[in-house]
């Protein structure tokens, strides 16, 4: 175990981890140059497009240092706020953590609550800063960031360049010298942290695990502490670039167990592995079902697809048991499912993936937020769907999950920002200058409130400079309404959505105004009303289509004609029937393109 | 029966709002009529056995060519085909290309219907479209059209003009028929795509004229052809009594014709071909005896919509028995199917026990109608 190094890479998206991984994998022959696919650990090709991790992964190297053979465990981190709680587990398998930060750009808010997250679980930090072969490195400016991030003496700072390869093999010495050998009794009950899971369609899931305590080997009866359910461990083994079999992982050793298991839901990450003979007294801390923040329906965009839509969603869940579904109909997009994200992100990951590996186009609509209704009953219930909601009636109050949200930004954009949160609701909890012209702040705020066009707006006033992070933080008592939309008279239930009463008003009157240019005109006046309860709030109208004739000469040419009303046609077929009146999908989608 | 288009692809200049194609008229070369007549001994077994009833001129500008180019290709087409005995045969001219001694050749040639691409009697108005001509040129060239002793006469006129007026555009209206026109074709101004008004207006330089009031002039229109005797016999055709134009018709009645020229359009009720727009490939194609064209197999889809894309916009409708009894059923089925609601709402109506119509008030969206009624595979 004195051999053995756990470590993950904390870093913003954009500050080179993923290359910096495949130095390390060059340097320690873990993979040839010829192996080598750019940025390795990032299997998946929306990955790679995305430049962020989106699956955990880990690979094991061997190191030789000082007459010394050394195992290292790399364990890489997903890139995003959306699965900060994969983040933790992967972060509590680690002893040590790389803090990348590009010589170009500096701390990003991502980067500070992943550290945080690092620091609460005592790991040591070995403060790298990449890309100093760049023009625009500010190696001594970024170096005093660190310093008065976390305290350390400048060099212990490892200036790097991922790209050239520079400073490199110091990574690996300080990995060595610094870190800890992890702790743990191979003698003791087996207690092993399951950080991740993939799906292989042969093998069935594969969970990789770090083993805390004891040893596990093939033939193993094991026990999933958390759900219960037990297996035998058909393979154990190491990851590298493949799986490679072992007859054993013992204590400090991260790997991977095979055990026939089909369901994604069975393995969860957070989850203990131990022995069915010897269990262990308690699992590790910190385990928690994560639970869908964001949903949304997902329809098919050709109503006959919907088996295939199920079928493409069973099969995306065994590889990601974050994404749940039900099924949903809808009036407006016939049958579908609600879905539930993580967030934002990875909603349009599943959207993107959706149609990348299985063709399968779909229209998602409003997302919203997981909302608490406590009934005049007293019950709690839990609405995931504008038409979940209760009649007025039987709510007694409506609680919405919030948020605590860290953004860092440079201080010229500070105005800007703080007049974004505050207009989303936010109350600022905190403000610390990180350097003099790079402010840190701290604001609780709704997620619903963050849902829509947070992010994309926090980018364009700070000019792209801003970065930010959240982490749920309870729930808050909210004035909700439920704001419909009709057509004609004729509620569109795929449009409706759960809003904050203040924004009811200026929201309907926009989806309005939008719906107005979206929905072609049609040979009636259609009257597009935005509406809570049963009092109209906004309304716009669509003039009947009064003029649509070629009255020109076109001669003999009737393909041409032909051809273009054929088209037409097959444009209106993709469209939607409410009542009489036919919407184009993008309508569909009308709320996400407002601004 | 069959029509044969000649396609005479040259200008003085292009006018703004045209995307028919043509090229300046120094490319037009004394060559020119042989060219066209190779095409047609070429291209002439694509309607064997048709006897020839209509010829048409149309272009660009046919009336660029000299009576003597046009007498060698009529000569030609007399030598191809077995002609009917009198031939409807049409030539677009425009007013400032005409003289005396050109009407008077034309007539000697056989030419005996000229419709005159007029477009405006208003001179702003023929300026905002780049055409050479005034209205004066336009008046007194019909009435040289009549002393020539030519009785089918029919005049071009453009509503929907960006500035015009329902004052400006029943003056223009008022003045085709004082001049005792037999025939007019009466088209809305369309933006189309590439052409120089079309970037005026994408600029904001012009603005197209309010539906609103393109509408109402095309109910001027209706009212005052109908009050002076006109048949309204296609969405933009109105003839009197006997002059409804026959080669036009024939485009929509299904009736073969072999077009011929750079980018003209022929049919044989099998399939549709038409040329290549480009002068120098179609001429140097010819020359060595050959002529590409792009085709189309007309199945039963194609078919089926395009009688509907041609007929609806006309009085003679669509034959409910016909389409039972020439195409399968399915077609049959779903045209009766779609058409319910669109009766319901006064979009069709049925007149003469089968024959469906769209009425002449709902013409102004009879692409929205007709389109629903499409089958799609």
């Amino acid at each position: 175990m004195e051999n053995i190094r756990n470590f993950c890479i904390i870093a913003h998206i954009d500050h080179g981890k993923s290359t910096l991984a495949d130095r390390l994998l060059e340097s320690t022959n873990t993979l040839t140059q010829r192996e080598s696919q750019n940025q390795v650990l990032d299997s998946m090709d929306l990955e790679r497009e995305k430049g962020i991790t989106i699956k955990s992964h880990a690979i094991q190297m061997e190191y030789k240092h000082g007459g010394k053979n050394y195992t290292l465990n790399l364990i890489d981190t997903p890139g995003h706020v959306d699965f900060s709680y994969e983040v933790s587990r992967a972060i509590a398998s680690c002893e040590g953590a790389l803090l990348v930060v590009d010589a170009t750009q500096g701390i990003q808010a991502q980067t500070i609550s992943n550290l945080y997250l690092a620091l609460n679980h005592d790991l040591e930090i070995i403060p790298v800063i990449n890309k100093i072969d760049m023009e625009a490195a500010m190696v001594e400016d970024v170096k005093d960031q660190i310093v008065d991030l976390i305290g350390c003496k400048r060099d212990d700072i490892l200036p790097v360049s991922a790209k050239t390869g520079e400073g490199v093999d110091a990574i690996l010495e300080a990995i060595i010298a610094r870190i800890n050998p992890p702790k743990g009794d191979p003698n003791a009950p087996l207690q092993a942290l399951i950080f991740d899971s993939v799906f292989n369609s042969f093998r069935g899931i594969i969970a990789y695990f770090k083993v805390a305590n004891g040893t596990i080997r093939p033939g193993d009866k094991v026990k999933f502490f958390n759900t219960g359910k037990e297996y035998t461990a058909d393979e154990v083994g190491i990851l590298r670039l493949k799986l490679q079999p072992r007859d054993s992982i013992g204590a400090g050793d991260v790997g991977y167990i095979i055990s026939g298991i089909k369901e994604s839901t069975e393995v969860k990450v957070g989850d203990t592995i131990t022995h069915v003979d010897r269990p262990c007294d308690k699992s590790i801390a910190g385990f928690e079902d994560v639970k869908p923040m964001v949903f949304a329906g997902v329809y098919p965009v050709d109503a006959d697809d919907y088996e295939d839509l199920r079928a493409s969603l069973d099969k995306l869940k065994l590889n990601d048991a974050s994404l749940s579904y039900e099924p949903e109909s809808s009036l407006a997009l016939g049958f579908g499912f609600r879905c539930g994200f993580l967030g934002l992100l990875h909603m349009e990951i599943i959207q993107e993936r959706l149609y990348r590996e299985f063709d399968m186009d779909v229209i998602t609509t409003v997302p919203n937020v997981s909302y608490k209704v406590h009934t005049t009953k007293g019950e709690v219930i839990e609405v995931h769907n504008p038409s979940g909601l209760p009649g007025p009636t039987v709510i007694d109050f409506i609680e919405e999950p919030v948020i605590n949200a860290q953004i860092i930004t440079k201080s010229d954009y500070l105005g800007a920002v703080m007049k974004l949160c505050i207009d989303k609701r936010g109350i600022l909890k905190n403000q610390v200058f990180i350097t003099s012209d790079r402010v840190e702040v701290t604001f609780r705020m709704p997620l619903s409130d963050i849902v829509f066009d947070f992010y994309d707006k926090l980018k364009s006033i700070s000019r792209g400079y801003a970065s930010f992070d959240y982490f749920m933080d309870g729930y808050a008592e909210a004035k909700l309404v439920k704001l419909d939309i009709l057509l004609n008279g004729e509620m569109v239930d795929a449009l409706s959505s759960l809003i904050h009463f203040d924004y009811a008003y200026d929201f309907g009157r926009k989806m309005c105004e939008k719906l107005k240019e979206l929905i072609p005109r049609q040979q009636f006046d259609i009257a597009i009303q935005a509406a809570i309860g049963a009092k109209i709030i906004a309304r716009e109208t669509v003039k009947a289509l009064r003029k649509d004739v070629t009255a020109k000469c076109y001669g003999g040419d009737i393909t041409r004609k032909r051809k273009l009303l054929e088209k037409q046609k097959k444009g209106k077929k993709r469209m939607r029937q409410v009542g009489s009146v036919e919407v184009p999908q993008e309508a569909f989608l009308a709320v996400l393109k407002m601004d | 029966m069959a029509g044969i288009y000649i396609h005479i692809p040259f200008c003085h200049h292009k006018c703004l709002y045209c995307d028919f194609y043509s090229t300046g008229k120094s490319k037009l070369t004394d060559d020119f009529p042989s060219l066209i007549l190779k095409e047609i001994e070429l291209r002439k077994n694509l309607i064997p056995e048709e006897k020839v009833e209509t010829i048409y001129f149309g272009g660009g500008t046919p009336s660029l060519l000299s009576f003597i180019q046009i007498q060698e290709i009529l000569t030609g087409i007399n030598k191809h085909f077995a002609i009917e005995p009198n031939p409807e045969i049409t030539i677009e001219v425009n007013p400032d290309d005409l003289s005396k001694d050109i009407l008077r050749g034309y007539k000697s040639i056989g030419i005996n219907r000229i419709s005159v691409g007029v477009q405006s009697f208003i001179d702003d108005e023929l300026k905002f479209l780049g055409r050479r001509h005034d209205a004066n040129k336009a008046i007194e060239s019909i009435l040289d059209i009549y002393k020539t002793g030519f009785t089918n006469v029919s005049v071009d006129l453009i509503y929907g003009i960006p500035n015009s007026s329902l004052e400006s555009w029943e003056y223009s209206v008022n003045k085709a028929i004082e001049l005792n026109v037999q025939h007019l074709s009466c088209y809305h101004l369309t933006f189309e795509e590439s052409t120089p008004l079309t970037r005026k207006l994408k600029k904001g330089f012009i603005n197209a004229l309010d539906e609103e009031l393109s509408i109402k002039q095309f109910q001027i229109l209706r009212e005052k052809t109908n009050a002076n005797g006109f048949i309204h016999y296609e969405i933009s055709n109105f003839a009197k009594e006997g002059f409804i134009s026959k080669h036009n018709s024939s485009y929509w009645h299904g009736v073969p014709y072999l077009g011929v020229g750079p980018s003209a359009h022929s049919f044989n009720g099998k399939m549709r071909q038409w040329n290549v727009s480009s002068l120098d490939q179609w001429s140097n194609e010819i020359k060595q005896s050959k002529c590409t064209v792009q085709s189309e197999t007309i199945d039963d889809t194609t078919k089926f919509n395009e009688l509907l894309l041609t007929r609806l916009r006309t009085i003679w409708g669509v034959d409910l028995n016909f389409v039972a009894h020439t195409f399968p059923k399915k077609y049959s089925d779903y045209l009766r199917s779609s058409i319910s609601d669109h009766l319901k709402k006064g979009n069709l109506i049925i007149v003469d026990e089968s024959k469906l119509i769209i009425p002449p008030d709902k013409y102004f969206v009879s692409d929205a109608i007709i389109e629903d009624l499409f089958y799609l595979e």
